[in-house]
């Protein structure tokens, strides 16, 4: 129950009336919020709720326009993350707030008191990070260790400084579903001494295994406050969206036809020290098919999208095939003009220009391929505005793309609105192919469904569709076939009713050894 | 005195301003902010040495007045690109421009002047060394301060916890200020640095490379210094291995004139430039190194949103 003003005693937290306006716009408005000691508290809500304001606030990041933060019984004005630290405030950010080029224990120590010398806080993360199970190697450099390490180091020092309450926010985003086990231990023992969690997540299932409470925001409001295990997924779900969420149906997908997209001992070598080389990877998909590739972050998923969409195409040509025609050595123009459509992980600066409008960057993905319908002019080439300013409003009619005007800048739209114009800037030309990379990564539960439905649509009607995803959900529901990409290796392609997540997660533990995996997966 | 002891004698003194522009230059990219005005506050530093040791009579204050001059200089670049955000890379020319043209117009009453050389400091006993006596322990106190900058900035830089603050503004600004840092005033810190560094670099061109005050004196060392700093990977003492490189290359062509080799004169004038090139491909292929130690926020604008 949210505290009315009126802070009771015995609460670790409460905030009451807490507003954050940027320009006229209420990030935050009029929130309250308590945290009792030693519980895990969940604040759910969608991408662009507030969730990541109200936390930013509470860990001295922005000031709060009004309102009262309550910490113990005390008003406090928290005015910077040292300030946040010293109450016994501690911090994990969903976009970590790591330093690449220092090594671990440098890192640690940049948010600790500067007395201590470097070698002690080595020994001493070092030890608790074994103590809650997340071993760490104080004097390896950050740009070397995946993404779930690099979520221990940011653990680890937020519980450095002993803090009696830890904000965490979207944590499990990144992680293998043992990872995230292994996580949901460490949270539970540091409830059972004493210490309270605000937990961040739009994932439902896991809020309600391992949260208390539950505080719900959407638009900026509190919409309300339970306690999760009483509820059913969907009454949060109606919660958080304020209305029900589109269930998926990936019904009558089943039917294959041709191979459509077709991959033969793919290989490629890194092109930076920090990437991932493709080893012999072999892929088909038929029409009417959606391959789904899992695996956790930096395995090598940029490096196959990279690879099959030609933005860098390979020595030779018969390694990737395009409806049977080898195209290896080809350009994303020439496969687009066969056919294909490729939407990329990153939307700003890679799928999309953020300064430039939406025609603008729908004329840049389909200058090639929609030649006759966007350019007049003959060798001129000349823009047709008009023309193209009709297709980008069709695409944000048929995706639903919310928008402040006509033709805004890409930039200025929310996450899951550039998602849903960026997919449906593909879906509008009917790919026979489609490839895309973390179609929903950032995206709310409602954007979401709904790029998840069109994949499932396309691949209906009669094209072959491959998902690059971490999300085990969206891959689960969008789906006819899994396969798991670890250190560049591809496992076999599965039917999606043959994986358990558990199957799945050993897959991405890097036992890529084909017929061994299925073996180990048995033995558990 | 031979001519090996003479001849690294010039070297020194052709690379010392190097080293002294390269070290306050690291600094400040090592905070993530690019300054392509050292070219300006060298030359600033030059003038304003030379200047104040004709007033006083004393070059130990021109060392000062270059110093000071440089870090005032760069003060102006820390306004318009920190507190105005103003791009780093125009301002950064500008300020070179600026320097070169303010420089001329206050040292023009004093070109032909003589000036006073800086004394040379000599450690007794050690300098009686053989050749190297003469060399490393008989020379002028900037470049003492030259050798002794670079130790204490590697210091400052992997062992100080300010040093690691330093770094981690320059790695991700962002990340920085989420942990409370004060990017903004890391970076005008380190600014400062840089242009006192270039200013006490313009110092020793004016007072101890060649005593007078001639325009444009700093000949373009200052684009060498920022090559250098790049040929380093941001790691201090290969500053001073570069820098003396440097320096070598360029004092060669002195003495393959006077031996009258026959390569033309402004091959080997060319050749510093030649060499940044060079270097500048090679380390380019050790990549992993480049990464650890490139700062990664580089040039790049922060704007605090609070």
């Amino acid at each position: 129950m949210p505290a009315e003003g009126e802070p009771a005693n015995g609460l670790l937290l409460a905030v009451g009336q807490l507003t954050k306006l940027f320009g006229t716009f209420a990030a935050c408005d009029g929130i309250n919020l308590d945290i009792r000691p030693g519980e895990i508290h969940a604040l759910l809500g969608e991408n662009g709720a507030g969730k990541s304001t109200l936390v930013k606030m509470l860990f001295g990041v922005l000031a709060p326009t009004s309102g009262q933060i309550v910490w113990q019984g005390q008003p406090v004005r928290i005015a910077s993350p040292s300030a946040a630290r010293k109450l016994g405030i501690g911090m994990v950010f969903q976009h970590f707030s790591l330093f690449e080029a220092l090594t671990v224990a440098e890192n640690i120590a940049l948010s600790m008191d500067p007395g201590v010398s470097l070698s002690r806080i080595a020994k001493e993360a070092s030890d608790l990070s074994h103590a809650y199970g997340l071993p760490l190697d104080p004097n390896a450099h950050v740009a070397d260790l995946s993404v779930g390490e690099r979520q221990r180091i940011e653990i680890v020092r937020a519980l450095l400084q002993n803090p009696k309450l830890i904000i965490l926010d979207e944590p499990t985003s990144v992680l293998t579903p043992q990872e995230a086990d292994r996580l949901f231990e460490t949270l539970n023992k540091l409830k059972a001494e004493g210490r309270s969690v605000l937990y961040i997540s739009h994932r439902l299932e896991e809020v309600q295994r391992i949260c208390d409470r539950a505080t719900v925001l959407r638009h900026g409001k509190v919409t309300g406050a339970c306690d999760p295990r009483k509820e059913t997924p969907s009454s949060l779900a109606r919660m958080m969206v304020g209305s029900d969420v589109a269930h998926v149906t990936a019904e009558g997908t089943s039917a294959k036809g041709a191979v459509k997209l077709e991959a033969r001992h793919l290989s490629a070598s890194a092109r930076t020290p920090f990437a991932v080389s493709l080893k012999n990877i072999c892929l088909k998909v038929h029409a009417g098919e959606v391959l789904a590739i899992a695996g956790v972050a930096g395995n090598g998923q940029g490096e196959l999208f990279d690879a099959l969409s030609g933005e860098y195409p390979v020595a030779s040509d018969d390694v990737i095939l395009i409806s049977g025609k080898p195209v290896g050595t080809r350009g994303i123009n020439a496969r687009r003009l066969m056919g294909a459509g490729f939407v990329p992980e990153e939307r700003h600066g890679h799928a999309a220009v953020s300064a430039l409008s939406l025609s603008d960057n729908l004329i840049l993905a389909r200058s090639q391929s929609d030649r006759r319908a966007f350019l007049g002019g003959g060798p001129l080439g000349l823009i047709r505005q008009d023309a193209v300013k009709m297709a980008a409003k069709r695409i944000s009619a048929a995706m639903d793309v919310r928008k402040s005007g006509e033709n805004p800048p890409a930039g200025s739209l929310s996450g899951g609105n550039l998602q849903k114009f960026i997919v449906g800037r593909e879906l509008d030309r009917q790919p026979t192919v489609l490839i895309v990379n973390q179609p929903t990564w950032g995206v709310d539960a409602g954007a979401a469904s709904r790029i998840r439905q069109a994949l499932v649509d396309l691949a209906k009607s009669g094209s072959a569709v491959l998902v690059i995803s971490q999300d085990l959900d969206e891959i689960f529901e969008v789906a006819t076939e899994i396969a798991v990409i670890s250190e560049g290796r591809l496992s076999d392609i599965y039917p999606a009713s043959d994986l358990s997540r558990e199957k799945i997660g050993l897959l991405m533990g890097g036992m890529y050894g084909k017929t061994e995996t299925a073996e180990t997966a048995h033995a558990h | 005195m031979g001519i090996f002891e003479a001849i690294l004698l010039t070297v020194i003194t052709a690379a010392t301003p190097l080293v002294l522009a390269a070290i306050g230059e690291l600094v400040t990219e090592r905070s993530g902010v690019l300054n392509l005005g050292v070219e300006g506050m060298m030359v600033m530093g030059a003038a304003c040495a030379f200047i104040a040791t004709q007033v006083t009579g004393s070059p130990y204050i021109g060392i000062l007045a270059g110093i000071a001059s440089g870090a005032l200089f760069s003060l102006l670049f820390g306004f318009l690109t920190l507190t105005l955000v103003a791009n780093q890379v125009a301002t950064g020319l500008a300020l070179t421009i600026l320097g070169l043209g303010v420089s001329g117009m206050i040292g023009e009453p004093y070109v032909g002047q003589s000036g006073i050389k800086l004394p040379q400091i000599v450690f007794p006993v050690l300098s009686d060394i053989p050749f190297l006596g003469a060399v490393l322990f008989k020379q002028d106190l900037i470049f003492y301060l030259s050798i002794a900058l670079v130790a204490g900035v590697n210091w400052f830089l992997f062992r100080s916890r300010a040093g690691l603050k330093l770094r981690s503004v320059g790695d991700s600004h962002a990340s920085a200020h989420a942990l409370g840092i004060n990017v903004i005033r890391t970076r005008y810190l380190a600014v400062m640095f840089g242009g006192a560094c270039a200013g006490l670099a313009g110092a020793q061109l004016s007072l101890v490379y060649t005593p007078q005050w001639v325009e444009n004196m700093s000949a373009g060392r200052g684009w060498i210094a920022l090559a250098l700093v790049v040929f380093s990977s941001w790691r201090p003492w290969r500053i001073v291995a570069g820098g003396y490189l440097f320096g070598a290359v360029s004092i060669s062509q002195l003495y393959a004139q006077a031996f009258g080799v026959g390569i033309p004169s402004q091959f080997l004038s060319a050749l510093p430039y030649l060499a940044t090139i060079i270097v500048l491909i090679l380390i380019s292929h050790n990549r992993r190194t480049t990464l650890i130690n490139t700062p990664a926020s580089l040039g790049k604008s922060f704007v605090p949103d609070r």
